[in-house]
């Protein structure tokens, strides 16, 4: 693996995270992320369709005519969403019910499209597929984290598991409604942003 | 980068064409094993409400299968005349399609829980015994929550007013909150309570905070904390299916016959 391979493979994690850094895909972050299982099961399906897209869009970035690059791009990305879904129903039932509109909905995850147009319209299939699977990694990290606090101090388990035993079921933890609701999961991507940023100072935005 | 019209106009053509052979050939491949899939999903939780199967369960489908055609007999009712339809196949029986046909539904608006239609024939589940006797009556009943429309199963004790158990298949509400009508321990509250009043009339209803044991409020079920429309969707729902626009006339029918069989 050569330095740009490495590259397009690693920075989407701390130096260029998507959602971290780009502030791309945040909707689905919020949505799907109160438990871990089904941030897991997201992440994957992020993952596969941004590294393929990629794939597919890098294959045949010469003959794309210019004008319409745009709508040929979200074809394939369509596409590959609704075979995810339709993947997912047939083998991950119960999951997808959780995920219901979610899965159609990463056609509008600014991510894929973003890789799609920013880097696979110039770079090789090989090279292209790394920085998809790159990306959709960067993505999943921030989703576990916010999954897995949301889930721990949302409804006090860990992938169903119970933890913390909540008042509802005879136990003495409290369950933080805040964290089960959209807002939670705020306040939990600017933490890892801000823990992001500290670690990479280089990061940080200048003052205006 | 000039390119003709022409190239551009095939390019599009040629990309829609592979992506929608590749979607629906893909489609097509899987609808069996998805269809199973929802088939098992209503297996089990018609298996689970009448206690047949341990919530959480982690059973084989074959186990699954075996278990619910061993038990379980499904039936298509007639909801205006409490009958029983026999000309139906109830393993191919869909009562959703019924929906959408206004031949065979009726329209039951406005009502508070949110059902547009009710269908003219529903499918019933029963659990006899060795002697063919009902043992539990299963009644599948729908209406709105808070932002979804939930689905789910009644279940019934052998003297049609005593509850077996409930879960719902389907749902959207808010995890945590109203999603809670998964709860286990917020369904185990259902049991023994009583659905109808002396006249018969469906009056089981979920309350806002605690209802106390079966036997001081035999008709009152603990509110969902922090869910109140989720709760009032669940009395409301309940109700509709137990009454007349519901399984009422069939349930008279069967009271009166008796024989539960």
């Amino acid at each position: 693996m050569n330095k740009k391979q490495k590259e397009a493979l690693l920075d989407p994690l701390f130096n260029n995270n998507p959602i971290s850094l780009q502030v791309l895909g945040i909707c689905s972050a919020l949505a799907v992320t109160t438990k871990l299982e089904t941030s897991v099961v997201m992440s994957m399906a992020v993952i596969g369709v941004t590294a393929f897209s990629n794939l597919s869009v890098s294959l045949i970035r010469n003959l794309i005519p210019p004008s319409i690059r745009i709508i040929v791009q979200l074809t394939i990305i369509a596409s590959l969403v609704i075979v995810t879904d339709q993947i997912l129903k047939a083998y991950l039932f119960d999951v997808s019910k959780q995920l219901s509109v979610f899965v159609g909905l990463i056609i509008t995850n600014c991510i894929v499209m973003g890789r799609a147009e920013a880097f696979a319209m110039q770079n090789t299939p090989g090279d292209s597929f790394l920085d998809g699977v790159g990306n959709g990694v960067g993505y999943s990290l921030v989703l576990l984290f916010v999954g897995f606090f949301r889930e721990l101090l949302g409804s006090g388990k860990v992938y169903g598991i119970t933890v913390l035993s909540p008042v509802t079921e005879g136990g003495w933890y409290t369950p933080n409604g805040l964290l089960v609701l959209a807002p939670g999961a705020f306040f939990l991507i600017a933490v890892f942003i801000w823990i992001n940023r500290a670690w990479k100072p280089d990061q940080i935005e200048a003052v205006e | 980068m000039g390119r003709s019209n022409g190239y551009i106009i095939g390019f599009a053509a040629a990309v829609c064409l592979v992506c929608s052979i590749f979607v629906s050939g893909l489609a097509v491949a899987l609808k069996p094993q998805q269809e199973q899939n929802k088939v098992l999903d209503r297996q089990v939780k018609v298996l689970t409400v009448v206690g047949l199967l341990d919530e959480g369960s982690t059973a084989s489908p074959a186990e699954i299968q075996k278990l619910f055609d061993e038990n379980i007999k499904a039936k298509v009712v007639d909801l205006e005349s409490g009958e029983y339809v026999d000309n139906i196949d109830a393993k191919t029986f869909d009562q959703k399609k019924l929906l959408s046909d206004p031949m065979m539904s009726t329209d039951i608006t406005p009502n508070p829980a949110g059902v547009p239609r009710v269908p003219k024939q529903a499918l019933v589940y029963h659990v006899t015994d060795a002697a063919g006797n009902l043992e539990v009556l299963v009644l599948p009943v729908e209406g709105k929550g808070l932002w979804s429309t939930l689905y789910g199963y009644l279940a019934l004790e052998s003297d049609l007013n005593t509850v077996r158990g409930i879960t719902f298949y389907q749902h959207g509400e808010t995890p945590g909150l109203g999603g809670e009508v998964d709860n286990p321990r917020w369904k185990s509250l259902w049991p023994g309570r009583k659905v109808f009043d002396a006249d018969n009339q469906p009056v089981i209803e979920v309350v806002k905070g605690q209802a106390g044991p079966v036997a001081e409020a035999p008709h009152k079920i603990d509110g969902l904390s922090g869910a109140t429309l989720t709760s009032r969707g669940v009395t409301h729902l309940v109700q509709l299916w137990m009454g007349d626009k519901g399984f009422g006339h069939y349930l008279d029918k069967l009271r009166a016959k008796g024989d539960r069989s």
